[in-house]
């Protein structure tokens, strides 16, 4: 019984640690299908989380803080794309000047126009903050284990992001494969010269990916500041950009084995909490850290092919250029 | 547009970095003004803050040793065609090699504790590049996620081995106990006072030879042996090299390997020069300002030293603003860095193409009068 019910918290802090490397390798899958490598996911989410936290400070609406991280990540996505697409300059060098730029820019503006050592005031107001929604008769349902605690714990309970965020999966899946915008966007990651010959521009078409990938990070970035936490404190993404490129490499850019990776990867993260001094049978006491680098350990596996293999759209990190 | 125009050599080499990094500092300004506070005023702080007295230009330097290192690392790799954002990692696992071996035999005599320390910095720096290098020459894992992994791991390694293993013990904060005195690198002021110079006492220390010792050595390799003419082709053709007999992969393990090494030679600063211990993440960014420095530098060793000693002083300028400029922060050091590396790398087109309009035109006036 205890056991069982460590099990669905420890599955409902699964959800919540997914929520944001989900959104991020979502948007990192728009952008790498059409031949964009997103090392950026990190600074555009950064980027989000303090626009979220400062619009939502200021304005007192969490929808409104949503918006300015969504805004903020899309501009940063263009910048980008103008470095990477418009003037063919090298994808990973841009990305990480973005990263870096917006790391120290954050904390700046944020001792600039609030005073308090590079964060944003706590958000405790109503409204201001994304909070979980109850469905109903959770409160009864918990008294069951079962089905009554799974539905309370991992159904009911989370903040309106997280179910966006679910039904973003089979948006994403549907716009990919479903529609001719999504069969052009994966053709011009694999043969930019195909679709360029068929008179579509690569650039448009790249633009687009970039600026779908921006609204997503957006949403990732809102997510960690004005929804998971109240407040932006510096470089709370934390490598949550780097994770969610790795999962989405784990999930072969394709979208539901990427939702599995993310869940993969925020289950070993839940559990390194949970695990944390705790002494197994057989085994001991398992270095927190050790579980921690596990996604980056499996990841690299995957790389090198030792565990399935993964294939990066072909013509990633290959600016365009008409002439060759 | 139909003849695609090259930029003069010296225009490539020194005029294009220096109009990036100029678009980088107005940028810059420009966020400061945003801030509320006087561009001007602050850019006066800052190079004074750099090099206004013998204690800032001490700080100056140390801080560019540790970039001399990493920025050096990333070249040797770009040289190869290879992408090493490890840096950071590498760095981080070299710095534990020092530690090592100063904790050991830190009451060794300084000459003989000095070359096993260079050493054990090279050779664990070399060995966490090994792997990304391996899997990118073998498998075609694309180096620079593999890297970006290796950091994570390297991070989490060191975190696990200075809370459990290496830590001082009955001591809170995670670090190791003090390296033996013989270990520690000569300050700069000692190293003066004895030739009858007076320093003021800074962090600065005989690591800052060894950087440029190792900025020498890695031009005598890229340019003036086989070896470096090798992976200078690699670099550019790998098709190409393996018409002349050379093996791409071998190249990219041994590029990766050298990278690795000098990323490493940041420990020989920052722990066996300043610290003199190991401690929780004291690399503290270095690893990503090698990048910059790189950019900027053109991936040459001389133009990485000047651009070391310029990110250097940016640091120790940068620290000097936050203490007159409340409103101003040490982040602000990190934004203009971001900057340099849009202006100086991912922008690099942008300013290319009408500075090569610009030249084209002059000499083609030029030539018309004469």
């Amino acid at each position: 019984m205890e056991t069982y019910t460590l099990m669905v918290l420890l599955l409902a802090a699964t959800i919540r640690v997914a929520t944001p490397l989900l959104l991020a390798a979502l948007a990192g899958m728009f952008s790498e299908r059409a031949g964009v490598i997103d090392l950026g996911l990190e600074g555009k989410m950064l980027g989000a989380a303090f626009a979220a936290a400062t619009v939502a400070t200021v304005t007192g609406s969490a929808w409104l803080g949503l918006g300015a991280g969504m805004v903020t990540a899309i501009a940063l996505s263009l910048l980008l794309g103008f470095a990477c697409v418009t003037y063919r300059g090298n994808q990973v060098v841009a990305a990480m000047a973005v990263n870096i730029m917006v790391s120290g820019l954050g904390p700046t503006l944020a001792l600039a126009w609030f005073n308090l050592g590079g964060q944003t005031p706590q958000l405790d107001a109503a409204g201001q903050r994304f909070t979980a929604v109850v469905w109903p008769w959770s409160q009864s349902a918990r008294e069951t284990p079962f089905p009554g605690l799974l539905y309370a714990e991992l159904l009911s309970g989370h903040n309106l992001v997280v179910y966006l965020a679910a039904a973003l999966v089979p948006a994403a899946a549907w716009l990919l494969y479903r529609t001719r915008f999504g069969l052009r966007l994966r053709a011009v990651g694999e043969n930019p010269q195909a679709v360029d010959t068929a008179g579509i521009s690569v650039t448009g078409l790249r633009y687009q990916a970039m600026i779908i990938s921006g609204a997503l990070c957006g949403v990732a970035g809102s997510y960690l500041s004005i929804a998971a936490s109240s407040g932006f404190v510096r470089d709370m993404t934390a490598g949550k950009g780097y994770l969610a490129l790795a999962a989405l490499i784990f999930g072969k850019w394709r979208p539901y084995p990427t939702l599995a990776a993310c869940l993969l990867f925020a289950f070993t993260d839940a559990l390194a909490v949970r695990l944390q001094g705790v002494a197994l049978p057989l085994v001991g006491v398992i270095p927190v850290q050790f579980i921690l680098a596990l996604p980056y350990v499996l990841t690299v596996l995957l790389l090198a092919g030792f565990v399935g293999r993964a294939v990066a759209p072909r013509a990633i990190g290959v600016p365009y250029s008409k002439e060759k | 547009m139909s003849t695609p125009k090259q930029l003069p050599r010296w225009a490539d080499l020194i005029l294009l970095p220096l109009v990036g990094l100029a678009a980088a500092l107005l940028l810059s300004c420009g966020v400061i003004a945003l801030l509320g506070e006087s561009p001007w005023q602050a850019m006066r702080l800052m190079v004074d803050g750099a090099f206004g007295s013998q204690e800032s230009i001490g700080y100056s330097l140390f801080y560019a040793t540790n970039f001399i290192f990493t920025g050096l690392a990333v070249a040797v790799a770009f040289h190869a065609g290879l992408f090493n954002i490890g840096g950071e990692g590498q760095a981080y696992i070299g710095g534990l090699g020092a530690g090592l071996v100063c904790l050991w035999l830190g009451h060794w005599p300084f000459w003989a504790v000095l070359p096993l320390a260079v050493m054990g910095a090279a050779g664990f720096g070399a060995a966490w590049a090994f792997l990304p290098g391996l899997l990118q020459a073998k498998r075609g894992s694309h180096i620079v996620i593999t890297t970006i992994m290796f950091n994570f791991i390297a991070s989490a390694l060191m975190t696990y081995l200075l809370v459990n293993v290496l830590i001082k013990p009955g001591q809170q904060s995670p670090e190791t106990r003090e390296f033996g005195s013989n270990s520690w690198m000569p300050f700069a002021h000692e190293i003066l006072a004895r030739v009858g110079l007076d320093f003021t006492a800074t962090p600065l220390n005989l690591a800052f030879v060894l950087a440029l010792g190792a900025a020498g050595l890695v031009w005598v390799f890229i340019w003036h042996t086989r070896w470096g003419y090798a992976l200078r082709v690699v670099g550019q053709s790998p098709e190409a090299a393996v018409y002349a007999g050379i093996s791409p992969s071998r190249i990219t393990i041994m590029a990766m390997l050298l990278s690795g090494a000098l990323a490493g030679g940041l420990g020989l600063n920052e722990l066996m020069g300043s610290q003199h211990r190991i401690l929780i993440d004291f690399p503290g960014g270095a690893g990503f300002v090698g990048i910059a420095v790189a950019l900027m530098g053109r991936n040459h060793p001389v133009g990485i030293v000047f651009s070391a000693i310029l990110f250097g002083a940016l640091y120790q300028g940068g620290s000097q603003l936050t203490f007159d400029m409340p409103r101003v922060n040490r982040d602000m050091v990190v934004v203009i860095q971001g900057l340099v590396i849009l202006s100086c790398g991912a922008l690099e087109n942008m300013f290319r193409q009408p500075l090569t309009a610009l030249l084209g035109r002059r000499r083609k006036s030029g030539e018309g009068r004469s």
